[in-house]
């Protein structure tokens, strides 16, 4: 009995995702307030520039002589060319602050301040309701709608309309096809094979690139992108996955948020699109963890069929020796096609 | 569970790998140790699961059904000691090497002494440095401390300085790492691992132990500029690998609290045995371990009482796998594969696999591909590593591998081949021995868990070892010449013990093979031509015993190094045809 990792295609369910700060900050949102994915829910500062001020060396003093004549304290604001210490005598050399910023801590003679941009901003990311306020680090929001997992993501998030260019789950999308009437989309497109139809859909410019597969050679062009771009299925050249295809292109004109987020195997993050809908009653949760068994849809990660969906018809007993000749626990598949494949069980995300 | 395991019989030892855990259990057969049985299961540390027990417990669940044996009680907890109905086991011992590659940062004085230590202790576990400062380092103090809180480092590890030698500049290096850890949130502030001026701990320990998650000390690195010694050192930083990686995943306090809290890194482990069987074979030769895997490749040589290891998470199979064209192009590894691959579907093929590190070849084509990358992230690994043998080590000739005695080698792209004569050939392809050299397959992944074993038990590993648990795939005669293609460069005859011959010719670019069973041993007279070495010197012929394997006796007279052909119909043709000499 092989446990099975979920690849969630889900028409409606229930979405729950958590946002936190990277370090402790203030939760602006409120317990069941009503969030849009640019709405900032929590903010922190964290100073990423500092400015390290060696006073008993500028005033060639000792360490415990410098830390006397500091004048400015822990906490405090400076001002550029504030003095924070002057050397003794009439014609003292004077230590001033080069810039703006905040004495994080003083001692040994020195003066640490903190400069430049410090305020960190969490934005929701998602439209939903807060349903949970994590104390000094960030929110649960949830929502009701569909959600397709992409397999890899530039790191953007952005919201727009679904609009679909992909007439076949495999149709490749060029530059040629962008025109202004696409502003602020949030575009379905089956492949892209080239740097400049991405830099095209970077100028008008969209909300963000779903995308089946992407040339690994263009994966950093597409990590300078602006806009999110997720890869539904993964490298090369594969068409999109029937499901994820079908749920997308039925949702065409809907408001969809794109999620790119890097793909994080340790705490489970996954590049993903949320299309909120109307429900009436909260629908199931989807579930994270299945057992392979006969019948379910699944999602083929590596060839035979990489991308491709089907079904379990049989799973095979013991270990299967596969045409590689490695030796593995493996199922009988039926695709859409028709066409029937062997595949390791380890290669394969239960549809869910 | 028992204190001493003199009076404990059985023990249970798990590997915790990214893409596999294996479960392995040893008892005591008619009063010696053996293994019992072996099982594995997918591992759990990524989502969806995110629990390192629960394919722990799924891997000693196959293995409760391979053996017959209830290992787990209804909560899936382990039983201890073994019980009067025979369930449960007496002792309990772990390895990891699961999760992502620690952020190392190293802070020392001089880049060629105690900077250069430092790396090459980084380099002893699964890390990657992610910032090297030294005196020479033209950065300000406070630019140092921006890096640091940029980087959030994992661990800093901070040596410089002789025993008994000046102090004032290692106490400058100290300051940036402690306002940088002053200045990060608790939960994100590094280890800190101090391997320098012992003289220093007492003003290391004002400066960081209030401001760090845990601030160790081992014995200087670099006690003199002449004298390296690494190994306190990287005792310290396995436990500190264990610290960092117990706040990462969960389950793992589940699993360190069975093992009584020791569960170490793999390819620590690895080391540990390495050591000790390297002093164990004398004879003047190394010993060398080589493991490739999801997490990293690691290759671990021992020479007596010296020891090496390097483990090189940018040559793993796994997550990492894109790193690997940072120092291969894709020509280089197409060039060991036997099907006509583009780069482009070569590329696409690492990239998707990186995606999904468990995942396996279900196809000949992927698997020519896995192969072939395993060839060279195998090479650059042992190449990697070659820079730290002793220099007194002679090889046949420059840039060539001194010879070992034996080879031992793990990894499921190993032990899964499809054949033994697919792991042999992948072995003599990656790390190109030479002269006279044993090969061992560690199908089981043992290595590292009897070097965990051994802490607890000294007999139980060297009865497993003597019992026959590693595969030999055989003896290899590596031959040394400059010679053209297709010309002789030795004679070869087996002389088995019943008093019948084999003999053989070996041209250069070809494989020979002499059958010689697993537990039979043989003489074996070689009698190099125009100067060729066949182990004995440039031109000298010679006789020895030697011993069976899977694959008997292997000369391998494609030359050292080996180089492939540039037109790549005639190289495949010429890999089709090795393949093929070894079993296809």
């Amino acid at each position: 009995m092989m446990l099975a990792p979920v690849h969630h295609i889900l028409g409606l369910t229930t979405i729950l995702r958590e946002r936190v700060l990277p370090i402790n900050g203030r939760v602006n949102a409120r317990l069941n307030q009503k969030v849009s994915p640019s709405d900032v829910v929590a903010e922190a500062n964290w100073a990423r520039e500092h400015v390290l001020l060696d006073v008993g060396r500028a005033l060639n003093l000792s360490p415990n002589a410098a830390d006397r004549l500091i004048r400015c304290k822990t906490g405090e604001r400076v001002s550029t060319g504030a003095v924070i210490a002057t050397g003794p005598g009439m014609m003292g050399k004077t230590v001033t602050a080069p810039r703006d910023g905040r004495v994080v801590i003083t001692g040994g003679g020195q003066v640490l301040i903190e400069v430049g941009e410090s305020r960190m901003e969490l934005r929701a990311g998602i439209p939903g309701n807060v349903v949970q306020i994590i104390p000094d680090r960030g929110v649960m929001i949830q929502t009701a709608g569909a959600l397709i997992q992409g397999v890899w993501g530039n790191g953007r998030v952005d919201t727009g309309i679904l609009t679909n260019l992909a007439e076949q789950p495999d149709s490749v999308l060029t530059g040629g096809r962008l025109d202004v009437s696409l502003r602020g989309a949030v575009i379905i497109a089956g492949q892209c094979k080239d740097a400049d139809t991405l830099q095209a859909a970077a100028e008008l410019p969209v909300r963000g690139l779903i995308l089946a597969s992407l040339f690994p050679s263009l994966l950093a062009v597409a990590r300078e992108m602006r806009y999110p771009i997720i890869l539904t299925d993964g490298f090369g050249s594969m068409p999109m996955n029937s499901s994820a295809y079908r749920l997308l292109t039925t949702n065409v004109k809907r408001e969809a948020t794109i999620n790119a987020e890097a793909l994080d195997r340790y705490r489970g993050g996954r590049p993903e699109i949320i299309i909120p809908l109307p429900v009436s009653s909260e629908p199931a949760p989807p579930q994270e963890v299945a057992t392979f068994a006969a019948g379910q849809t699944v999602w083929m990660r590596r060839p035979p069929a990489a991308g491709m969906i089907g079904t379990i018809t049989a799973l095979r007993p013991g270990l299967t020796t596969l045409p590689s000749g490695l030796r593995a626990q493996a199922a009988d598949i039926k695709l859409e096609n028709g066409e029937q494949v062997l595949v390791p069980l380890i290669n394969l995300e239960v549809v869910g | 569970m028992p204190a001493s395991l003199v009076q404990g019989d059985s023990l249970l030892a798990v590997n915790i790998g990214a893409a596999n855990t294996r479960a392995v259990l040893f008892d005591v057969v008619e009063g010696e140790y053996r293994l019992l049985a072996s099982a594995s299961a997918p591992s759990t540390v990524e989502a969806p699961f995110q629990d390192v027990s629960a394919g722990v417990c799924n891997a000693i669940n196959d293995l409760q059904t391979v053996t017959g044996r209830t290992l787990l009680n209804a909560d899936r907890r382990l039983i201890t000691p073994t019980q009067l109905d025979g369930s449960g086991v007496d002792a309990f011992v772990s390895t990891l090497s699961a999760g992502p590659a620690l952020k190392i940062a190293v802070v020392g004085l001089l880049d060629d002494v105690s900077l250069e230590s430092a790396l090459r202790l980084a380099e002893m576990t699964y890390s990657r440095v992610v910032d090297s400062v030294g005196l020479n380092n033209h950065r300000k103090a406070d630019q140092q401390i921006d890096t640091l809180l940029r980087l959030q480092p994992d661990i800093v590890i901070i040596t410089g300085g002789m025993d008994g030698g000046a102090s004032r500049s290692v106490h400058k290096m100290l300051e940036p790492v402690g306002l940088a850890s002053y200045l990060l949130p608790q939960e994100k502030r590094p280890a800190v691992l101090f391997a320098g001026n012992q003289k220093l701990d007492d003003e290391v320990k004002g400066l960081l132990s209030n401001v760090t998650s845990s601030l160790c000390f081992s014995p200087n690195v670099r006690p003199s500029l002449e004298t390296e010694d690494l190994e306190p050192a990287a005792r310290e930083l396995a436990n500190i690998f264990l610290g960092v990686r117990q706040r990462q995943l969960k389950g793992l306090d589940v699993i360190a609290n069975w093992a009584d809290g020791s569960v170490l890194p793999t390819a620590y482990a690895q080391d540990r045995m390495v050591r000790f069987l390297s002093q164990i074979y004398a004879g003047g030769k190394g010993l060398l371990s080589v493991d490739i895997g999801a997490s990293a490749a690691v290759v671990a040589a021992g020479f007596g009482q010296r020891s090496t290891l390097g483990v090189y998470p940018q040559f793993g199979l796994g997550e990492n796998l894109p790193a690997l064209l940072q120092y291969a192009t894709l020509e280089d590894i197409l060039r060991w594969c036997s099907l006509d691959i583009s780069s482009g579907v070569l590329r696409d093929y690492i990239y998707q696999k990186a995606l999904y590190p468990s995942s396996i070849s279900a196809g000949k084509e992927e698997q020519a591909i896995a192969q072939a990358v395993t060839r060279q992230a195998l090479y650059l690994a042992v190449q990697t590593a070659r820079r730290n043998f002793p220099r007194s080590l002679r090889a046949p000739r420059p840039g060539l591998l001194p010879s070992f005695e034996p080879i031992l080698a793990s990894g499921g792209a190993l032990s899964d081949a499809p054949t033994e004569g697919q792991s042999l050939l992948l072995l003599l392809d990656a790390i190109q021995p030479t002269g006279l050299t044993t090969i061992i397959l560690d199908k089981n992944d043992l290595l590292p868990l009897l070097g965990a074993a051994a802490a607890r038990n000294s007999i139980l590993p060297v009865q497993v070892l003597e019992s026959g648990a590693f595969l030999s795939l055989g003896t290899v005669v590596s031959v040394v010449a400059s010679a053209s293609y297709g010309s002789l460069v030795a004679r070869a005859r087996l002389t088995y013990d019943d008093g019948h011959e084999a003999q053989a010719e070996i041209k250069y670019g070809s494989l020979e093979l002499l059958p010689l069973a697993n537990n039979q041993s043989a003489k074996l007279t070689l009698q190099p031509s125009h100067g060729a070495d066949v182990g004995f010197g440039p031109g000298r012929s010679g006789a020895v015993r030697v011993s069976g394997g899977a694959m008997g006796v292997v000369i391998d007279g494609r030359g050292r190094p080996l180089v492939l052909p540039d037109d790549p119909v005639r190289r495949r043709e010429l890999i089709k045809k090795w393949l093929w000499t070894v079993g296809g």
